[in-house]
């Protein structure tokens, strides 16, 4: 039913840019929308950050993997239990590339006989490491529209996503891998009766969101192919602020950047903004230095220390009286 | 503690980079966008136009694949007109200017065809 609703949002947004831009709403959808959304996306994003850089450092959580540096004759992991903040980003920069704790990930069933056993479970990983990957490089590729002259290493990127050659226009493999692995994550949350029961609206929208965008993305490239010059003026034009309205890029067009519009401004306020959040992860990027560093947090009240010789001066005349040896002679 | 600087110094990296497409035309400067030159020894093409522009190149791999793959080079236009399938014997007598017609949207969208692998580029004039 949660994902019924998430196809309802999603084909209601493509619905609105089709019907939107058919009716004569083409500047909205290219030029109002992308921009509103950006702004949405910069602001929202920055907000979110900022709203963790005031926040305090917590306590070092030594949720470690490996041996802690102890002494010096026993052997410690320097990235899986770092002392040293430069061990503790080599540590948050392999999460965000290699999504390691991903790779831990394991899956609890009950055996017959009531035994319950856990056991690796790597797909996971692999469609959440091919899914993000293969994004990366379609957000990338898309840079032939944004800028003129284009980099080189875009050139080099679409040569090695198409090497296969297969087709004209060239299917990508980063195309064919974002769409499986997309799929393979909608359907691991929607065959499998535990996750199904876990999940939420929240977590089918994106992934909904995200395969609608790729499948308006290959109809317009292999299918419904529309003037790519056009919507370069309309790229360029937008990121030099002398915005032109495209002519005769079709509908399916207008669902595509609505979509994309959509997603970057939703970002910031879903899970999806896990983005900016995985570098601040607390078991991540801090070294497991307790012992050795000490944690001051920024509600402790000062500490109003009364050293010996205060007291000694305060009861001065006392300790004379009695006759009892002074510090201060 | 507080690790602000440090977060705050990796957002502003990121604004940076997200925004490459706006600052790069600043830096790097700019190139006009290109208009495809046709010159024509033809009354009008194999297909029209607008069609030719979407989806030449599916034309062009037909035609290889028949040629190539079958021996097979007449081709027959909407029109019933019989029109040998070759790339530099047809297509080239009018569209001579690969660098004006051909590269112009090529270059612009980063396209690379593979048609000058097997075939010989036109020299043109520098």
């Amino acid at each position: 039913m949660r994902v019924i609703w998430s196809l309802v949002l999603v084909g209601a947004l493509a619905a609105i840019a089709f019907a939107g831009s058919r009716a004569g709403g083409e500047a909205v959808f290219a030029v109002a929308v992308p921009y509103l959304a950006l702004a949405t996306f910069l602001v929202g994003l920055s907000a979110r950050v900022i709203g963790w850089a005031r926040s305090p450092v917590p306590f070092r959580i030594p949720t470690s993997c490996g041996q802690q540096r102890s002494l010096p004759w026993i052997r410690s992991s320097r990235l899986d239990n770092p002392s040293t903040g430069l061990g503790a980003a080599g540590r948050v920069l392999l999460e965000a590339l290699a999504f390691r704790s991903l790779f831990r990930n394991t899956r609890a069933e009950l055996r017959e006989g009531g035994r319950l056993s856990y056991a690796a479970d790597k797909w996971l990983w692999a469609a959440a490491l091919a899914f993000h990957y293969s994004f990366l490089t379609i957000l990338l590729r898309h840079l032939r529209f944004f800028a003129e002259p284009v980099p080189g290493f875009v050139a080099l990127l679409q040569g090695l996503d198409g090497c296969f050659r297969v087709g004209v226009p060239t299917f990508y493999v980063s195309s064919v891998l974002l769409v499986v692995a997309a799929g393979f994550l909608l359907g691991r949350r929607l065959l499998d009766p535990k996750l199904r029961y876990l999940s939420l609206p929240a977590d089918y929208v994106p992934l909904v969101l995200l395969l609608a965008i790729a499948a308006s993305g290959l109809l317009l490239r292999h299918v419904y192919k529309t003037d790519l010059l056009a919507v370069k003026d309309l790229a360029v034009g937008l990121v030099t602020f002398r915005p032109v309205v495209p002519e005769g890029v079709g509908g399916l067009f207008y669902v595509h950047i609505f979509l994309v519009s959509s997603l970057f401004a939703y970002l910031p306020f879903s899970k999806l903004v896990h983005a900016a959040g995985i570098f601040l992860s607390p078991t991540r990027n801090l070294a497991n230095d307790n012992r050795r560093r000490r944690h001051v947090n920024p509600w402790n009240p000062p500490i109003v220390g009364h050293t010996y010789a205060e007291w000694e001066a305060d009861f001065h005349d006392k300790l004379v009286a009695a006759g009892l040896p002074l510090d201060k002679e | 503690m507080y690790d602000g600087g440090k977060i705050l110094a990796g957002l502003a990296a990121f604004l940076a980079l997200a925004l490459f497409p706006f600052w790069e035309p600043a830096v790097g400067g700019r190139v006009a966008r290109p208009e495809p030159k046709i010159v024509t020894a033809e009354k009008r093409c194999v297909r029209p136009k607008a069609e030719m522009r979407q989806s030449h190149m599916e034309l062009l791999v037909s035609w290889r694949d028949s040629v190539v793959r079958q021996g097979q080079r007449s081709y027959r236009d909407p029109e019933g007109k019989a029109v040998t399938m070759s790339l530099e014997g047809t297509c080239m007598r009018c569209h001579p200017n690969k660098a004006e017609f051909c590269d112009s949207c090529h270059t612009a969208l980063v396209v690379a065809p593979t048609c000058w692998e097997c075939h010989i580029e036109p020299k043109e004039r520098a």
